[in-house]
């Protein structure tokens, strides 16, 4: 028997939320791709910042205002040491990947010109296609697509000969939200830096799995959102390279992000300033602080390992099912199953699920692409996270075989 | 029959059941009598919006009658507007315009009634009146 370092039931009961029923029946939370759950420890600093210390930062000469800003500024040295940028002020706090995605895309739309090209992949979230398209209705830039395969991985030599010296831009998720493929994403970074292209990964459906190093990368820019990986909505981090971030113009204009300003002219502040006008989401970012210092106690190695075995465990007991059809079969993957049983719609399935208090996600998963590749409505997503268990699978496989006989 | 009393009839078949699981089952055999709609009509003119699912509704006057067809490709869906089309088919657009739609709360479909669930209830009783205002019109 292999040793499993995880005290599974300790964890779970770090989630109040686990411990909640739905349509009288206890919760089985699988719909983690697209929000995770939130631990005490995290909830906790969220009430501490509104109880003890909520003030404005970077302003006020006073004590709370102080103690908001260095609590603000710590978790973004935390970030900064968890993706091993070189510099905090690499380390820029959005409200999330889409809004990530979206200050490099304005960024851009003044530095690029009529026929460049930007390469896309085939499997990217929607918020990492049309801010891009966007971009090219603005500019004249020409968007082409990396092509996928039948297995849900890119195709790499398809992507070598798309390069050239007219790439200006490459976008790819380092996971796919909809298949859960790892992209080898080093050697996109690599191809792609020979001919002079910048590469955007966007780390939403990684960050949760894999704890990348933005350096070893050399990525130039990397998106995440905390929620996603424990910490609450609306907060988020771009990591870019300084030299990189210099050369963007602003995104919003207002406070914070100036250094002078006169009627005449205004100067916009350094790094990371400039890209974090108005007051931001002070207590989410301090807790997402809080929720990368919650996985690295658990270790982001004993969480892959432990996911790994769920996503084992329900692959096997799903393709024992006749009829069921699971999409993404890459050799790297996240703990995602996307899935489809035959001649029925997914929508049914996931009906029939959440009433035996199952949550999986069903749809295109704003993925529209791949499902359009795969010619299917959507699919029935079932995504773990280190504290599901072995237990919870073996309830969504009942009610699947319920809910087939309801639906056949 | 009023559309009041059919809904009272559909609320009545309904209170037979224990659980969600034979309501669900009812409904899924409720959608198997659903008067289909003919393929010509199945476009994405007559395509419902805001449904997870692809719903295809169509009207026809017949006499000072409005006819509803449609269809689904999911099984669920097909079922409610099944429920939908025997309660407002085959009745005068006013008629239609006047009704109130609490039946689906009755018959423990509430959970459906949300205007941000995928499966478009809201947006399926919304088309139905949006066709007869349409008839009425032409009827005046």
């Amino acid at each position: 028997m292999t040793y499993n370092p995880f005290d599974i039931t300790k964890i779970r009961a770090d989630f109040p939320i686990l411990k909640r029923e739905v349509n009288k029946k206890p919760l089985v939370y699988f719909d983690n791709a697209a929000t995770s759950q939130t631990p005490q420890a995290v909830i906790d600093v969220i009430a501490d910042y509104y109880s003890s210390y909520n003030a404005n930062i970077h302003r006020g000469v006073h004590s709370l205002s102080q103690e908001a800003t260095d609590a603000y500024e710590i978790a973004r040295q935390k970030i900064q040491q968890h993706f091993n940028a070189q510099k905090a002020h690499e380390i820029i706090l959005t409200s999330g990947t889409t809004h990530g995605i979206n200050i490099i895309a304005s960024g851009y739309a003044e530095l690029l010109k009529a026929n460049d090209e930007l390469l896309v992949s085939a499997m990217e979230h929607h918020s990492n296609i049309v801010p891009w398209q966007m971009l090219c209705e603005k500019t004249g830039a020409v968007l082409k697509v990396i092509p996928m395969t039948q297995k849900g991985t890119l195709d790499m030599t398809a992507y070598a000969s798309l390069l050239s010296d007219k790439t200006k831009l490459v976008f790819v998720n380092h996971v796919s939200n909809a298949l859960g493929t790892v992209n080898p994403i080093a050697s996109i970074i690599e191809q792609a830096h020979q001919v002079g292209a910048k590469v955007l990964i966007d780390g939403a459906q990684a960050a949760p799995h894999i704890k990348a190093d933005v350096q070893a990368l050399d990525v130039d820019y990397y998106v995440v959102s905390a929620h996603k990986l424990c910490g609450p909505t609306g907060v988020g981090m771009l990591y870019g390279k300084e030299d990189l971030l210099n050369t963007l113009p602003p995104y919003q204009g207002g406070g914070e992000m100036i250094a002078e300003v006169t009627f005449e002219k205004t100067t916009y502040a350094d790094l990371p300033h400039k890209f974090e006008a108005g007051t931001p989401n002070i207590a989410g970012g301090i807790a997402f602080g809080a929720a990368l210092d919650y996985m690295n106690g658990l270790g982001f190695e004993s969480i892959a390992t432990h996911e790994n075995e769920l996503l084992v465990y329900a692959t096997t007991a799903l393709k024992e099912i006749e009829g069921i059809q699971i999409y993404g079969e890459a050799a790297e993957k996240t703990a995602v199953v996307s899935f489809n049983v035959k001649g029925i719609h997914p929508y049914d399935v996931g009906s029939i699920l959440d009433k035996f208090g199952i949550a999986v996600r069903t749809g295109h998963h704003c993925a529209q692409p791949i499902m359009d590749y795969y010619q299917i409505p959507g699919t029935i997503r079932a995504s773990f996270s280190f504290y599901n268990t072995k237990e919870e699978i073996d309830r969504m496989i009942e009610a699947l075989h319920r809910a087939i006989q309801m639906l056949q | 029959m009023t559309i009041q009393e059919i809904q009272q009839e559909i609320i009545d078949e309904f209170s037979l059941f224990d659980d969600w699981m034979q309501r669900y089952e009812y409904m899924i055999e409720l959608g198997k009598s659903l008067p289909l709609i003919s393929p010509e009509f199945k476009t994405d003119d007559h395509i419902i919006k805001g449904c997870q699912s692809k719903v295809w509704v169509h009207a026809a006057l017949e006499g000072e009658k409005l006819q509803f067809t449609a269809d689904s490709d999911a099984i669920i869906t097909k079922g409610i507007i099944a429920i939908l089309i025997r309660a407002f088919s085959n009745q005068h657009p006013q008629a239609i315009l006047d009704a109130d739609t609490h039946f689906i709360d009755q018959i423990g479909l509430k959970e459906h009634l949300s205007p941000t669930r995928a499966n478009g209830l809201v947006s399926m009783i919304k088309q139905i009146k949006l066709y007869a205002i349409a008839f009425q019109t032409q009827l005046n």
